[in-house]
């Protein structure tokens, strides 16, 4: 698939904007806050809903505007989608498919795949295991749907439980406390919580190789990269990954656990206490990404993630129909030569490939296809 | 801001569920245009649901009597009782027309985040009910978000010493509705909940 228009109102720095795309790869050249990354952060949010830059809604609406809006023209095999969306910071938002009001905003999620590499990425690899943790959830969602739902449950039960064992905790003090209900929790999170694990260990297995792969080639053989994902259940882990195995041993470490939750009056074990551990070894000794790599090398290492994904989600669909947009977001400038021209030749394959940077002779000359500059308000085709 | 009573009424209006500053606007207005005659009579209907409505002593629904329409009807198979959330849990029932026991109202759902615990349901006056052993069955009407789920699994490890069968509503499909406009869970769940086509 591709995007082949897109047409912003107050979006950003745009008060009016209407930009004709091509299939292949187009690079957008501009100086520093001209609006080219705001032009990729409206089609990343076409297919997700979300920005990669902030969580609200309403930075992105134009300062003095009501309201923002989104058209993208979509091609998958050889129809058109037109996805309209429009921005109501404190209100619902509301979008359209193909001129007709859809009942839900997030009926639009999935007409659009994109992969979208940014400077944020390197939060991936330096910030909390929340980062982590949510860029799979995020993966298992855009490969999976029904998967948002078990998410959003998860975080739901937890939130109740955290809440009982809050409240126990304060009742213990002051004698008595009601902890009747928590083997209703427990059961309700070891339930959902095996299901969210499951998935994530599956996603994890189908993804190692391909991000192990992807780091050899940006970093011409220097160094290898792995990942595993580490489990609260430590020891307690077993070896299956069935999900009935899982929640019967997500189960039992609860219980084992319950006097240090009550004394502590958080949940210890689940998904929500996860991480996935990238590592980094060279000479064979594998040593962890977050503390020891250079910044070059974690960011190589965000950039074999993303890809990872990248190569996933083109997999997961037969054809051309389901190969996500790749969008390249200021990426090139933190790279050296030798990894630029590697990152190059290793997406100049898609479908479509998005890329902006602020000097143009920052991206190699395989991913200038279609050139647009981006200066004051204004966005003229090049070549 | 208007003065004085008007806001007060805006104010008051706006308390309630369901509507916003604009709507409470709306409704003020419309009162201070309708005839007094028309308002008079909402006062009396609002001062006497105050007054004369209580809640039925066995099965805890609403009621202008001690026990409740449904508690007072012998026809009602005494069997089987029906737990749900709240008071209009047992209209929607009733209108099925299908359920034939009583019912017991819990008046929530357990929600640590609320602090709702199951000491603020009508938990133990649902285990005295249970206690003569004429009930044999139990059906679980919570809703089915995961705080009625919650609910329910309490309430069925509860009284599972007492030996009696207890049953949850399904969940899946809406009859009548197509199967391409259900949400995944929903589907999701159904698929879960099959069952075997007798032919």
């Amino acid at each position: 698939m591709y995007v082949s228009g897109l047409q912003l109102t107050d979006f950003r720095s745009w008060a009016e904007i209407d930009l004709e795309l091509g299939r292949g790869p187009t690079a957008l050249i501009g100086a520093n806050g001209q609006g080219k990354t705001n032009l990729v952060e409206a089609i990343g949010y076409t297919a997700t809903l979300a920005s990669h830059r902030v969580a609200a809604d309403a930075p992105m609406v134009r300062s003095g505007a009501d309201r923002a809006v989104i058209r993208t023209r979509v091609e998958r095999g050889g129809r058109q989608t037109l996805v309209e969306l429009e921005l109501n910071p404190g209100k619902a938002n509301r979008a359209r498919i193909n001129r007709s009001p859809v009942p839900r905003a997030r009926e639009v999620v999935g007409l659009l795949r994109t992969v979208l590499f940014a400077p944020e990425d390197l939060s991936l690899v330096r910030g909390d295991p929340s980062e982590r943790r949510r860029f799979l959830d995020d993966l298992l969602v855009a490969r999976a749907p029904r998967m948002a739902g078990v998410r959003a449950d998860y975080e739901r039960v937890l939130k109740q439980r955290n809440a009982l064992l809050k409240t126990a905790f304060l009742a213990k003090r002051s004698g008595g406390g009601d902890m009747r209900t928590l083997d209703v929790w427990d059961a309700h999170l070891a339930q959902s919580g095996a299901e969210l694990l499951a998935a994530r260990l599956e996603l994890v297995e189908a993804m190692a190789p391909h991000v192990e792969s992807a780091y050899k080639e940006i970093s011409n053989g220097q160094g290898e990269t792995g990942l595993a994902y580490k489990c609260s259940l430590g020891d307690a882990m077993p070896d299956s990954s069935d999900r009935e195995v899982l929640g019967a041993a997500l189960l039992s470490e609860l219980a084992r656990v319950r006097p240090q939750e009550v004394e502590r009056g958080v949940s210890l074990v689940g998904p929500h206490r996860d991480e996935l551990v990238l590592t980094l070894s060279s000479a064979g000794t594998p040593l962890p990404v977050k503390g020891y790599a250079s910044h070059g090398e974690s960011w190589s290492v965000a950039l074999a993630l993303r890809l990872a994904s990248y190569t996933l989600l083109r997999d997961d669909a037969p054809g051309t129909d389901g190969e996500p947009v790749l969008i390249l977001d200021d990426v090139f400038a933190e790279l050296d030569v030798g990894r630029r021209q590697r990152l190059a030749e290793l997406v100049q394959g898609a479908e479509q490939v998005l890329v902006t940077a602020a000097v143009p002779d920052d991206v190699p000359e395989a991913l200038v296809g279609g050139r647009y500059d981006v200066h004051d308000g204004t966005v003229t085709r090049v070549r | 801001m208007y003065e004085g009573a008007v806001q007060d009424l805006i104010d008051e209006l706006g308390r309630l569920p369901g509507v916003g500053p604009k709507s409470a606007q709306r409704i003020a207005f419309h009162l201070l245009a309708a005839d007094p005659v028309d308002v008079r009579r909402l006062v009396s209907a609002l001062t006497e649901v105050k007054e004369k409505v209580r809640f039925c002593r066995i099965c805890g629904n609403v009621s202008e009597q001690d026990d409740c329409r449904v508690c007072r009807d012998p026809r009602r198979d005494l069997t089987v009782i029906c737990v749900v959330e709240e008071p209009k849990d047992v209209v929607a029932i009733e209108k099925t027309r299908e359920f034939r026991g009583r019912y017991h109202v819990l008046g929530g759902a357990i929600s640590p985040i609320e602090g709702v615990g199951p000491d603020d349901l009508r938990v133990r006056e649902l285990m005295i009910r249970l206690q003569d052993g004429g009930v044999t069955e139990l059906i679980l009407a919570t809703d089915p978000n995961l705080e009625g789920e919650a609910t329910a699994t309490y309430l069925a490890r509860l009284v599972k010493p007492m030996g009696l069968r207890v049953t949850r509503l399904a969940s899946g499909l809406p009859v009548g509705g197509d199967l391409e406009y259900a949400d995944e869970v929903t589907l999701g769940r159904a698929f879960e909940g099959r069952r075997q086509v007798d032919v």
